[in-house]
């Protein structure tokens, strides 16, 4: 019980002196002596779980969304998300039918909404992998309530990203030449293309974000299990029973389990990094003006999490509102996913500023005349929406009202993702359209197919991303139960 | 698929028991029971709990488990084939000269033998984790205890099989009881 709040004053006058670790120093332990001498400051951790809620509480919580009769507000969301979704069905139906040429692309402009949509899915996925794998290995327990609906949305944001590029091939029934399987032309992949890097780097993405996701449901799919087994509902009761795999809760299979999923973590992060950086390779490996930069691998992952955190506030934000769930997603955690928000932008909007001072340090005419052209030419009009929302959107964040006003965190988060859209767009689409030849250049808009493919993926996701909180626990119970005091063998409360 | 909740009725079916599990209601508890059984020797055993307890390992006995190893050598194969299958398909099998860019370098065979030493680390570590844990096994006498799905939500429990050489039912008994172990009862085989 030494972990009392200090008036503010006091723990701000001792901070300076002193390391965060004292504080972790347990009551029942006798202090050495040098304690005694530097009087450490005592922070108070902060509460991840308000309220001081009891084991039973959370998996009442967790489970109760499952178990409870289907809201009316659900079948609203779904239908409407199910009619959004037919946009993307109709619109690669009318691909597959038609050509490829049904999209707004050509000369110059090759690679537009497609390669914008891809790489903004892609980018959004990652803050998923970014909150259940590095801060895992951080250490940062305020990840436990938020990250597996942030892994659900890693997931169905990949498979959103992979509808572009596959139906971009053009035949999509050749769509499987993209993998090393022998075929009748004898010939192989180019692994020499960062193409096929990025098939590897998403098809690997997927599946062990997927994996990743899966372990973690482990103990909770038990959970559900025997509560279905409880309220006699067989069916549900086998079918979370068979994807438990007979989980039991030993011990012995904790051991190994905590091992396995630290391991996932420690793989998952280098992946996460990996996989924005070949992604940045699609563009920085060609000799385009505007892409052929060394910074875009630091640049683009930057940019992923800061728009995955966007999207991760857009998504957990209602379903908070909804599920009346704050005392599980605290403001504690607003404030932390607002500050990596603005830490992100900030390093976004430097990104953006080194690319203007080396396209002019470099004296590369083309690179000068292709970030003033960015900015001032024929699309500025998408360069300052990108500057608006991602560089100056997120400097509200400093301030603590802004953070504790929900309401508005999330209308800032929606232009994050705007912003991050823009940011592709820009990107991309900029550098095309201009050039090394000015008798090549062209200006490309999308065409009604593109427009409806890709306003059909917020449908896509929404089903998704509803179907989970419908059937799936949004928040890991065995991981929030470990995060509360009573969970402390050591410093807990023992009324025995 | 389990089978708690589901009551023996017939006494004579449960002629040869598993072991003994004893409940316990909070960590702390569970905690110190589990350096007693582990103090009095027992090897088959094992405690039950919801969520992952910091530090029980230690109060059990239990070592440092080996799934790294497992996931090492997925993470060798992964970029062992990674690099063959690239060297193989690009310079063996089916030579093309792409943008006068040699037929094989490591540097353009890395990214790909890269994302395959992940992806075979994550199948490892996963298959080693249920390797070693034994699942899926949706038949467990601790399953068919009637009140072990509190063990899933709030509650812990002790289990000590009968197969270990220490067990003797009344001893056994005696020694969860002393270590606060309550309701405790006979888990059917």
């Amino acid at each position: 019980m030494a972990r009392r709040p200090l008036s503010p004053p006091v723990a701000r006058r001792k901070r300076r002196e002193l390391s965060t670790d004292m504080a972790h120093v347990e009551s029942s332990v006798p202090a050495p002596a040098i304690l005694q001498e530097v009087n450490p400051a005592v922070f108070p951790r902060a509460i991840l779980v308000e309220n001081n809620r009891s084991f039973a509480w959370i998996t009442d919580k967790i489970c109760g969304i499952i178990e409870g009769k289907t809201p009316a507000w659900w079948w609203i969301c779904f239908v409407i998300a199910c009619c959004v979704a037919s946009f993307t069905v109709a619109g690669i139906t009318y691909l597959i039918s038609t050509g490829v040429g049904v999209w707004g692309h050509a000369n110059p402009v090759n690679w537009a909404w497609d390669i914008v949509n891809f790489v903004f899915w892609i980018g959004i996925g990652h803050a998923g992998t970014l909150i259940s794998a590095i801060l895992c290995l951080l250490r940062q327990k305020w990840r436990t309530s938020i990250n597996r609906a942030a892994e659900a949305m890693t997931i169905f944001a990949v498979v959103c990203a992979a509808i572009f590029p596959v139906f971009h091939v053009g035949r999509v029934w050749y769509a499987w030449y993209l993998f090393p399987i022998p075929n009748s032309n004898w010939i192989w992949q180019n692994f020499r293309s960062p193409l096929e890097w990025d098939v590897f780097a998403v098809s690997t993405y997927g599946t062990v974000s997927v994996l990743f996701w899966y372990v973690g449901l482990l103990p909770d799919l038990a959970t559900l299990r025997d509560r279905f087994e409880a309220a006699g509902n067989k069916l549900r009761s086998f079918l979370y029973g068979l994807f438990a795999m007979g989980w039991r809760g030993s011990n012995r299979h904790w051991s190994n389990y905590e091992m396995a999923y630290l391991i996932l973590a420690g793989i998952s992060t280098p992946l996460v990094l990996s996989v924005h950086t070949i992604v940045s390779f699609d563009f920085a490996v060609s000799l385009i003006p505007g892409w052929h930069t060394t910074i875009f691998p630091p640049y683009f992952v930057a940019g992923a999490i800061f728009s995955g955190f966007g999207m991760v506030m857009t998504l957990m934000l209602p379903l908070r509102a909804v599920y009346k769930l704050e005392d599980l997603i605290t403001q504690y955690h607003i404030d932390c996913m607002c500050k990596i928000t603005l830490a992100t932008g900030t390093m976004v909007g430097y990104a953006y500023a080194m690319e203007f001072f080396i396209a002019w340090y470099s004296a590369n005419p083309y690179e000068g005349f292709t970030f003033i052209n960015r900015a001032f030419g024929p699309y500025a009009w998408a360069y300052w929406i990108m500057i608006t929302c991602n560089v100056i959107t997120p400097q509200f964040f400093w301030s603590k009202r802004v953070r504790s006003n929900t309401a508005l965190v999330w209308i800032l988060s929606i232009f994050v993702n705007v912003g991050m859209w823009f940011e592709r767009f820009v990107i991309i689409v900029t550098s095309l359209a201009r050039d090394f030849l000015p008798s090549s250049w062209g200006y490309y808009s999308p065409s009604i197919v593109e427009i409806f493919t890709f306003f059909g993926t917020f449908g896509v996701f929404s089903v998704l991303f509803l179907l989970f909180i419908r059937f799936l626990p949004i928040m890991p119970m065995a991981e929030l139960k470990a995060v509360t005091p009573q969970a402390d063998v050591h410093g807990g409360h023992d009324h025995h | 698929m389990s089978t708690a909740g589901t009551t023996i009725t017939d006494p004579t079916m449960a002629a040869q028991n598993y072991g003994l599990i004893a409940a316990f209601d909070t960590a702390p508890g569970l905690y110190r029971a589990a350096e007693k059984v582990r103090d009095a020797g027992f090897r088959r055993w094992d405690c039950i709990t919801p969520f992952p307890v910091h530090g029980l390992d230690k109060a059990m006995g239990v070592k440092r488990s080996i799934v790294p190893r497992i996931s090492l050598v997925g993470g060798i194969t992964g970029f062992i084939t990674g690099m063959t299958m690239i060297w193989w398909t690009g310079a063996y099998d089916y030579k093309l000269v792409v943008g006068g860019k040699p037929l094989f370098s490591p540097m353009f065979a890395f990214p790909v033998s890269y994302e395959l030493t992940i992806l075979f680390t994550a199948f490892a570590t996963i298959g080693g984790m249920f390797v070693l844990n034994g699942l899926p096994m949706h038949y467990h006498p601790v399953l068919k205890h009637d009140q072990i799905r509190r063990g899933m939500d709030d509650r812990f429990f002790i289990v000590i099989e009968a197969r270990d050489d220490r067990f003797d039912a009344a001893k056994t008994r005696a020694l969860l009881e002393a270590a606060g172990g309550l309701d405790i009862k006979e888990l059917e085989a």
